[in-house]
Order: C-alpha cells, then structure tokens, then sequence
C-alpha cells in the first residue's frame, strides 16, 4: 500500500483531504495462578478519510486499502460533509489542517521477536508463583499487554507524517483470604505502569520483586484496621495522584467539554472560557503541563491526527489556569490557546480533544520531610475505586494499602482506603510536592470518551503530594 | 446481494477453506463481528462530526496439544488477499501454540448447533439524517449521537457449529439543555426511522425539561427517601457485571457478591434479576457458539439462584455451565417489576429525591457491596408528593444490602428497555429492562 498513490486518487474529490491509516498489532497474555488465562493477539488496520467540504470535514473509514475502496470511502466521506456543510457547529478550513512533514518512533531497545511469547509467558507464570506468599494467597494473576502501532498521514496540502509506538503495560494482583476477609493487592500499580518501550522494559528480577511483595502486602491488609473516618493531611503516591490529576484537571481542562461537545456522553466541565488566565485552581505548589515530548512517556507523539506538531505546554503554573486541551478546531471555536491534542483511539473514529501526557510538575520537598511535616494524617497509595461527577467536579477515590500518620511518622498499615472532595478546595489544598527524583510514570491503556466511543492512552507523571484536611473514610468490613 | 448476505456467504466459505486445512490435532473457532455505521455527533443542534465506518473483523481461535490463542484480523479486501491473511493468521496462532504452557481448563470446541436470524430495518438515508435531526431539534440546545446501520455477529466451528445474527438498527441517544445547566436525556431507537415518532420523543423531554427551568435547591448531604427511575436503577443494575454476578469472580475471591453467597448479607425479597434473551436485544449464543438459555435466573427474591458460570469457569471448578461468555458478564439482564404504579410514584417517595439518571459508578467498599456514584440529569426534589425544583448532583455512597435489601420499599409496576448504546470499537448490542425502585433511605456524601 502506497499512501501517495491513494492520496493522488481522491485528491480532487474535496476542498481538502486527508489519509490517516493505522496497523496496530497487539499481544495480551495472561496466566492467573500460574496457568494460562488468555493468549489474544490483534491486528487492527485501516484507513479514514478526511474531506473537507464547504467549511465541515466528513468522515469515512474503511479496512480495505485498494484504490477502488479508498475511492468510495472518499465519496462517502465527501457526501457525509456536504450533507452538514450549513449545519456544523463551526466553518473549519485547511487552517486547521496545516501541512507538516515529520517521523517519530518510540524509544524502544529491545524488539519483541518471535521469541516472545515464551518469555513473557515464563515470566508471568513465575510472578503469580511469587506472589503466593502464603495459602492465604487465593488468587494470583499476571498480565502484559504489548502493542505497537504505525501511523500514517498524507493530505491533499502536503502533509506527510509517520509515527511508530511501542507501547507496554502489565499488573500483577494478589488476592488474600481470612475468613470472610478479602483484601487485594497490586505489585505495579495495576496496568498503570504504562510506557512506551521494548521487550527491555519487562525486567525478570523487578517483577517478581513486585509480586513478591503484592502477595506479601495483601496479607498484611487481612490483618490491618479499616481506615478511619476522619478529616486527615492526605499524602497521595504517584500510582493515585496519575488519577487525581487526569479526572480532575485533565478532563475538565478538555476544550470539546467546555463547548459542551462531550456534555451528552462523559459530560461537562466546571471551567468556563473565562476562567484561563484568572482561575486560581489550586496552591501556588501546584504546576501541570501537557507534554507529548517526554521520553518514554505512554502518550507521547511528535504529532497529533490533525498533523500539528506537538510541543510541551503549562496548563498551570502557580496554581493559575492558563490554557485548555484543545485542537486547532477547539481553538477556532473558543478563541482559546489549546495544545497538539487532537487524537483518534484508532483508524476508524474521527480525532477529538484528549489527553495526552499530563504532568504534575515536581516540587522541593522528600517523602521523608512530607511526612515529617503531617501532625494526623494518612498515605494512600494505588488506586482501586474512581468516581466523578460530570462537570468534574465532586470525586471519590479509593486506594489499596495506607498507612497512618502520627506526629510526623508513619505508625501502622490501614485497609480500605477512601476520600473524597472537590476539584479546585482539593487542589488548594495541595501543600508539599515532591522532588523530581521521586517522580513516577503512569498511565492509563483505557481512557473512555466520545460519541462514537474511543479509549484513548494517557501518561500522566507525578511525584507524591501532600494535601492539608481531606476526608477520609474506610470500608464497612 | 445485500451487504449481510454477501457477508454470510464469505463468513461461511472462507470458515470451511480454514478447516479444511487444519491438522488433526487442532480445532478452530471463528467469530465475525461486523457493522457498516454512520455516526452523527450533535451540539447545540448542530453537527459537531459525522463520520461513516464499515468493520469487519474475525477473530480465530485455535485450540492445538491442549493448547489455546487467539487472533484477531480483519475480515476485508480481494478474496485472495483475506485468504492469504487468514492463512497467515492461523500460521501465526500456530507458531504461538508452539511456545506457551498447557491450558488446563480448555472448554473443548463441539457443535453447540445452527442458528439464523436477521432483522431488517428501514433506516434514514446517511446523507439525510443529520438534516432531519436537526430540523426536529431546532430551537433546542440538543446534544447527542445518532448511530445507524447494518450490524452482524456470527460464529461457526470446525466441528460443524454455525450461528449468524444480524440487525440493522438506529439509535438517537441525546440530551436537552435548559439555558443553565440542566438536562434530561432523551433515546429513540428502533429498527425503522419514523420521524414523527422521533419528534414525540422530543416533545416527551421538552416538557420535562420545564420543570428544569425552575430555581435549584441546594441538598445537603444525608439520608433520603429516593426514587430512582428505570434509567437510574438500571445503571445500578449494571454495576452486577463488574465482577458482581459471575461465578469465577465469586470463587477467585473478586465478587462483591461474597455476603450475599455466603448467607451473611441478603437483599430484598422484593427484588428478583433474570438474564431474559426474550428481550430479543443480542443473540443468544455466546463466542463459543453455546447457546444460553432463554430465561436464567440469577437472584430470586433477594437470594442467589444462579451465577453466570462460563463453560471455563465449569470445567476449572467441577460446576455445570449455563454458557455464560467467558467474561460472565450480563447479556440481557431484567429486574422483574413490582407494584407501584405510575401515578403513585411520588404520593409513595412524599418527601425526598426523584433521580432519573445515574452517572459513574464504581465499588467504593466491595466486601459491603458498596457503590459509589453521582446524579444526573433530570434529578428532583420532592415534598408533599409534589416535585419542587430540581436538585445540584450529588455523590451517593450505599451498599446494595441495604439499598437493594431492607430499604427497598417498592418497585414500579412497569419497566423499561433501555438498549446498550456503548461504541467502544465497535457498536454494541444488548440492554436490560428495569423497572423504577422506591428506597427509603439512600445516602448521599457529597
């Protein structure tokens, strides 16, 4: 297939076109107790056009890749735009669409050859051997997911991009029992180690440390209180505060939630086009940027699908909104700054505003003088329950494992972690950040938005923070 | 020849050009699943994007020396370029049959039988519908998806097992917005496109959104009486395919379920949940071709009847199979309805909150069966029997064992389908049917 040989055939059929075709192949093996649970591989190809008639693009998607196909697509996706020329909610142009040429590939090291499947294989099946710690440990599973992925883009004014992702994420979870008491525990956070890497990245000795230490901390949980109930200093560690911050800033900072785009499906947003450059969203500690340039990250590209050049951004410096996720389109709407976001979960939906990596800047302080600094207080750490309104605005998450603060020292494991609060009183809240040598990368394979549905992969880095007064609370067991 | 005959007929021939090379040590289970949709997607009633997708995909199962994997590939292009992709394809799951351990509760493929059925649909033309649509919500601020066309899902195996369903179906799942930021949520879906049925569905979420208009009342946190309607309760519904009501999860020690199991904890007598396929919303056979029955309870009068027990599950645990998808999720789910009736909904709830809608659900505590969530939508609160004006969200925390156990007061006299909208990759099919739940207590947080 030669993307330049069907761009030449549907070049005339619009005032603009654009070829965006994606091969993703990816690998999910799982094995729970040391048995195999599921070998599933997927190749996943296809090609969408985008023409643009009278101001509105309309969009075709197709798997077959002949001439002949792409040609009817290309009628389809011109007749689709013309049917909402004078109805769309905006007159878009080719300045939305800007030519650009350019090649990434993530930094992967080591290929996934044809030995791979063996050696994954061994290696899960000896994480759940190690997270059985004990007969208590009921359940063990282990799972990795590999997907790499080339994307294409050619248009009718000259753009030419191509991008090659290799993508990782994997969990291990231990499940304990005693008696009518059950608790979980996650040796990597959960899939939410997220990177883009080679076969390099699934280190035989670091996993089964993690499991290991999965199966020993479940157990530790059957024998742990419950959480109290309680307004308590609240230090978050980086495999939660990846969710704090994309369910309370990143969502709500999405330009197509501010125009009410999303407003039927995930939802709103409390942000108002008034609010960049005057709100203040949190503590003067807190700084986030939207960065598709860092190395290694989940969801980093040099461009996004409208094939605009990706660049590191501050969405908050001080604690002072500054600029939204949108694309070009959002941007013209709302006469707003945005950023290189405009992303489609595969071939076959058309791109909207997303994430991509958002990243909580680091701060001065150790783990040490956080907790040093917590009179009453808690540390919770691996997210296990997530909910939020949908201006994202009232969230409540829950965690794995916690520990309790007392006069400036952690004292005793705690189980059934929860709290709740408020975007903006939570994030003024935000007392301590720490260093950059204790930031962690994290991320998400699944994040749900759009009508039509898209899952999308998110990186979000953090170091741990400290937040003053939340509320906290345990489970009823 | 139709877009779901040439379909079948390329689905079954290059299934029988497969089998036909395999070895005698293997078995192979194909499953296709294919749709040619246009997606519409409103703001303001206007278009935002509309975007025409036509997938097909295949996925192969091969089960070799007791081993098991599988592929997915498209199911596209000339007949000899998806030959040599299938062919490679089973090469491929070959080769990795070659390297991974033993699959110790492998569900042996068999012939589970044939089955055919096709819904036919007269739906709007692709190139009309974005105007009809917006001609009707005109004046509105309306926002949603309308998803159209033909879709199919098929499987067959090498030992003589075939099943083909396919529908061509529409939905227009939507909302309308006051000049604040209030809404109601509005769906027509069907298998034929009438517009004046569209318009009175319309019309139906223009007068509730009235009551909208009103000045908010600000609800404090605590304990209500609560209505939730059929969309609300069939959100908490839901929330029994995340691990709840499957029988791997309940012995791996992953249920909420595990009080309600064990006898320790017991919900309404009250409240009864089926898996119905009488819906007639998504076949009956599962991805490996079994063919689940019509009606299964699950829990009958507030206890455990049956658990969704996949053909796996059985064979690992020595249990008997009620063909579950190997996910043990619900396909077709119905709470049977009670005895308040329409009319006496609010005389019933007095004082307290009218919730039609529920939005992001999630087990905040599972040993307690406790979920966490928010309102949405058309949500209200109620004095004397009379709705006073409508409410902000609020965040409720509350375990089934009581919301669905001893504070289940009622359940509504009708129910009502609502259909399975999802689109993640690729449309979804299925729903359940709900009936509304009067609670006297539920407890909201925030």
């Amino acid at each position: 297939m030669d993307m330049h040989t069907l761009l030449a055939a549907v070049a005339g059929e619009a005032d603009w076109i654009g070829l965006r075709y994606v091969d993703e192949r990816s690998s999910h093996h799982a094995f729970r107790d040391g048995k195999p649970a599921g070998h599933e591989f997927q190749v996943d190809q296809g090609l969408m056009v985008e023409a643009l008639v009278d101001g509105h693009f309309g969009y075709a998607a197709t798997q077959d890749v002949s001439v002949a196909a792409v040609r009817r697509a290309a009628a389809r996706a011109r007749a689709l735009a013309a049917s909402a020329a004078t109805l769309g909610v905006s007159r878009f142009s080719v300045d939305q669409r800007p030519p650009a040429s350019g090649r990434y590939r993530s930094p992967a090291q080591r290929p996934f050859d044809a030995d791979w499947t063996g050696e994954i294989s061994d290696i899960l099946a000896r994480a759940c051997t190690a997270m059985k710690v004990s007969e208590q440990v009921i359940t063990t599973v282990a799972e990795a997911i590999v997907t790499e992925c080339e994307h294409r883009f050619v248009s009718s004014n000259g753009s030419d991009l191509e991008q090659h992702f290799s993508l990782v994420t994997s969990t291990l979870q231990a499940t304990a029992t005693d008696g009518a008491k059950i608790q979980k525990r996650s040796g990597d956070g959960g899939f939410t180690i997220c990177r883009q890497a080679g076969a390099e990245h699934f280190d035989r000795d670091i996993i089964l440390r993690q499991s290991e230490r999965a199966g020993r901390e479940a157990l530790e949980l059957l024998g742990a209180e419950d959480c109290p109930t309680d307004t308590l200093d609240l230090i978050l560690m980086p495999d939660q505060m990846y969710l704090q911050i994309h369910e309370s800033i990143g969502h709500p900072l999405e330009l197509d939630r501010i125009l009410g785009d999303e407003r039927n499906y995930a939802g709103w947003s409390f942000v108002k086009p008034e609010d960049f450059g005057q709100l203040q969203y949190g503590s003067p500690h807190l700084n986030v940027t939207f960065d598709p340039t860092a190395v290694g990250a989940f969801a980093s590209y040099a461009f996004d699908d409208a094939g605009i050049a990706a660049t590191r951004e501050h969405l908050i410096r001080d604690g002072v909104l500054l600029r939204g996720l949108g694309s070009a389109e959002s941007q013209l709407r709302l006469r707003q700054p945005g950023v290189a976001n405009s992303r489609a979960s595969s071939w076959n939906r058309a791109p909207i505003d997303r994430m991509a990596n958002i990243n909580l800047e680091p701060g001065a302080a150790t783990l040490s003088q956080m907790i040093a600094s917590v009179e009453r207080g808690i540390l919770m750490q691996t997210n296990r329950s997530w909910s939020i309104d949908d201006y994202r605005r009232k969230f409540q998450f829950g965690c794995e494992y916690a520990q309790l603060i007392e006069d400036g020292r952690i004292t005793r494991t705690v189980k059934n972690p929860n709290y709740r609060g408020i975007s903006v009183p939570f994030w003024t809240s935000l007392a301590m950040v720490g260093h950059a040598d204790s930031v962690e990368l994290h991320g998400s394979p699944w994040c749900g938005k759009g009508e039509p549905n898209q899952v999308i992969k998110v990186g979000h880095a953090s170091p741990p923070c400290l937040f003053r007064g939340v509320e906290v609370f345990g489970g009823d067991a | 020849m139709s877009w779901v005959l040439e379909l079948e007929d390329r689905f079954y021939t290059a299934g029988e050009r497969l089998f036909a090379s395999l070895t005698g040590d293997e078995a192979l289970t194909l499953n296709l699943s294919a749709e040619d949709s246009v997606f519409v997607r409103f703001n303001g009633a206007r278009v935002r994007q509309n975007t025409a997708v036509e997938q097909k995909n295949i996925l192969l199962s091969l089960q070799k020396n007791r081993r098991s994997a599988q592929l997915s590939v498209p199911f596209a292009g000339a007949d000899d370029e998806l030959t040599a992709r299938l062919r490679q394809a089973l090469d491929h799951l070959r080769r990795e049959c070659g390297s991974i351990p033993e699959d110790p509760y492998q569900v042996a493929y068999v012939n589970n039988g044939v089955s055919r059925q096709t819904l036919d649909g007269a739906l709007a033309d692709e190139r009309h519908i974005a105007g009809l649509i917006c001609e009707s919500a005109g004046g509105a601020d309306f926002a949603g998806l309308y998803c159209g066309g033909p879709l199919a899902q098929a499987n067959m195996n090498s030992n003589g097992q075939r099943h083909w369903f396919s529908t061509e179906q529409f939905f227009v799942d939507y909302s309308l917005y006051t000049s604040g930021d209030k809404a109601v949520k509005g769906l027509y879906a069907g298998r034929e496109w009438r517009p004046a049925a569209f318009d009175e569905s319309l019309n139906e979420a223009k007068r509730q959104l009235a009551i909208l208009q009103r000045p908010v009342k600000e609800v404090p946190r605590g304990r209500y009486r609560t209505y939730l309607a059929p969309d609300a309760a069939a959100e908490l519904v839901s929330m029994f395919s995340w691990a709840a009501i499957s029988q791997g999860a309940l012995l791996r020690g992953q249920s909420p379920l595990q009080k309600l199991a064990s006898g320790e904890a017991a919900l309404s007598e009250k409240f009864t949940l089926l898996e119905n396929f009488t819906l007639g919303l998504n076949p009956r056979f599962n991805s490996l071709g079994e063919v689940s029955p019509e009606v299964l309870p699950l829990i009958e009068a507030g206890r455990i009847r049956n658990l969704l027990t996949s053909s796996r599950t059985a064979r690992e645990y020595g249990l008997a199979s009620n063909f579950a998808e190997p996910s043990e999720t619900l396909r077709s789910p119905e709470v049977l309805t009670g005895s308040l009736g329409k009319e006496r909904i609010l005389a019933e709830l007095d004082t307290g909150l009218y919730v039609g809608a529920l939005h992001y659900l999630n087990w905040s505590d599972q040993m307690s069966a406790r979920l966490t969530g928010m309102t949405r939508y058309a949500c209200f609160w109620v004095q004397g029997g009379e709705i006073v004006a409508p409410i902000r969200d609020l965040r409720f925390d509350e375990s089934l064992y009581d919301g669905l156990g001893n504070d289940l007061e009622a359940l509504t006299n009708f129910s009502a389908v609502v259909p399975d909208t999802g689109t993640y990759e690729a449309r979804s099919l299925g729903g359940s049917r709900v009936p509304g739940m009067l609670i006297n207590d539920f407890t909201f947080t925030l």
